[in-house]
Parts: C-alpha cells; structure tokens; sequence
C-alpha cells in the first residue's frame, strides 16, 4: 500500500518531460517511482467507487494474451476457469477484496497524530515561558472575591440568576 | 426473468404522508414542553420576586454597600 502511494504520489509530482517519450502507457504497479505518466491518456485506477477504469490494465498484450483475446470473442461456455481468470486479470490489477484489505496505516496515522501533538505541547510549554505577557491581576484569589462581594452588593441577576442564590440576611449561599 | 417495475412517481409525496404528522407533532410537543418547563416557572419567579420587593430598601442597601457613585453611604 505504501508503495502504491509513493508511486502515484511520484507519478503526480514528476512533470510530463516529452509526449514522445510518455506514448507508452505505463502500469501503476511499476517499481519505477520516477517514471513520468501521460496525464492526457485514460489511466488505469484500483479505486472502489470506480469499477471500470478508463482503461484495461494491460494495455500491451503479450501473443498469448491476444490469443486469449480473440477466443474470448467466442462463446464463453468455451473457456476454462482459469483463461476466465487470466482475463479478469488483464482488465483489473486488483480484485475488490484484495483493494479492500486491511492495512496497517492507521497505526502510522495515529502515530502522527500523537507526534505532531506533543511537539504542539512543547511549543506552547515554550510559548508560555517567553511569549505569554505578565498575569492580569485580575485572576488573583484576593480580586476575585472582592470581585464577587461587589457583584452582589450591586444585585446581579437577583431573581433567577447569580444574587438569587445568596440569602442577604444570613450573609451566606443559599 | 421479468421483475416488477418500481415505483416511478409519488416517492416524496409517500414520505411526507408519513413524516409530516410526525414532524408536526414532535414541535407541538417540543414547544408545550418548553412552555411549560421554562416560561411558566420564569413568569412565577419574576411575579414572586415582585411581590415582596421594596426598591427602597433594596437601593438603601445597595449604597451602604458603596457602589454608587453619585450617593456616597451614610456616614460620609
């Protein structure tokens, strides 16, 4: 799978050099990750929500395949199991279960994750000792409760709300 | 091997029969319940509130308490 992604990821990344040299269709299972793909020409993708390509996998056919090709014009009661199957494979790379299989990304995906956040926590670790300015006076225990004391002398919200929960004669919560 | 033909016409017309009396019901229901759990214990507490509530002594408080600007508290 990781193979599959550095090659198509080289294959978008490398520009077309020439359209003489790009004529030639080339796999996308290719081990070459430097190849140059022909944008402009149908391309074979294994993808689940496209069943049919826009082009057969195998595009240069051996004598043989063309062979098989021309008895597949025929009836097909007439072909064995596994010419059925050399064909299938001569359209598709893969089949659905084999596209669908399990890997083992998400651990590489969760890693990452977990990674990338513990370097956000030394940054913001480091933020907090030369960044983050003086703290406001205003968090000290000793305003806020002179913060607190003045917003029920002043009645804040008396019916349902903040003084309504403070019982003024005994001077304490309700 | 000849199947059925499926429906063609009438398919949201079928869903609004049945979802429409559900959805209509639900916010009747949604706003009775909100009536009656929110606005009417709100409208007791303020007409409670009311009844017994003496500005005076309320504002007498209040500037003993010293947050006006324009009374100073007794005394000064």
């Amino acid at each position: 799978m990781l193979r599959l992604t550095t090659g198509r990821v080289g294959s978008l990344l490398t520009r077309r050099v020439t359209a003489a040299v790009t004529t030639s269709s080339t796999r996308m299972a290719s081990k070459e990750v430097s190849e140059s793909v022909d944008m402009s020409q149908p391309m074979y993708w294994d993808r689940v929500d496209i069943p049919l390509p826009d082009r057969p996998y195998k595009d240069v056919l051996t004598d043989a395949d063309k062979s098989l090709k021309q008895k597949e014009k025929g009836p097909w009661g007439q072909l064995t199991k596994e010419e059925k199957i050399a064909l299938y494979r001569l359209t598709f790379c893969k089949t659905y279960p084999e596209m669908k299989q399990q890997t083992a990304e998400w651990k590489t995906v969760m890693g990452g994750i977990f990674f990338f956040l513990g370097f956000t926590g030394l940054v913001i670790w480091w933020q907090s000792v030369y960044v983050y300015p003086p703290r406001p006076r205003t968090f000290d225990d000793e305003w806020k409760s002179q913060q607190l004391k003045r917003m029920l002398d002043m009645r804040i919200n008396p019916i349902q709300g903040f003084s309504a929960k403070w019982d003024y004669e005994k001077g304490q919560w309700k | 091997m000849s199947l059925p033909k499926p429906m063609m016409r009438g398919l949201l017309a079928k869903r609004l029969r049945f979802h429409l009396p559900i959805a209509f019901t639900l916010a009747l229901t949604a706003a009775i319940a909100f009536k009656y759990t929110v606005t009417e214990p709100k409208k007791r507490a303020y007409a409670d509130f009311y009844k017994q509530y003496d500005a005076v002594k309320e504002f007498n408080a209040m500037r003993e308490a010293g947050i006006f600007e324009s009374v100073q508290p007794t005394g000064k």
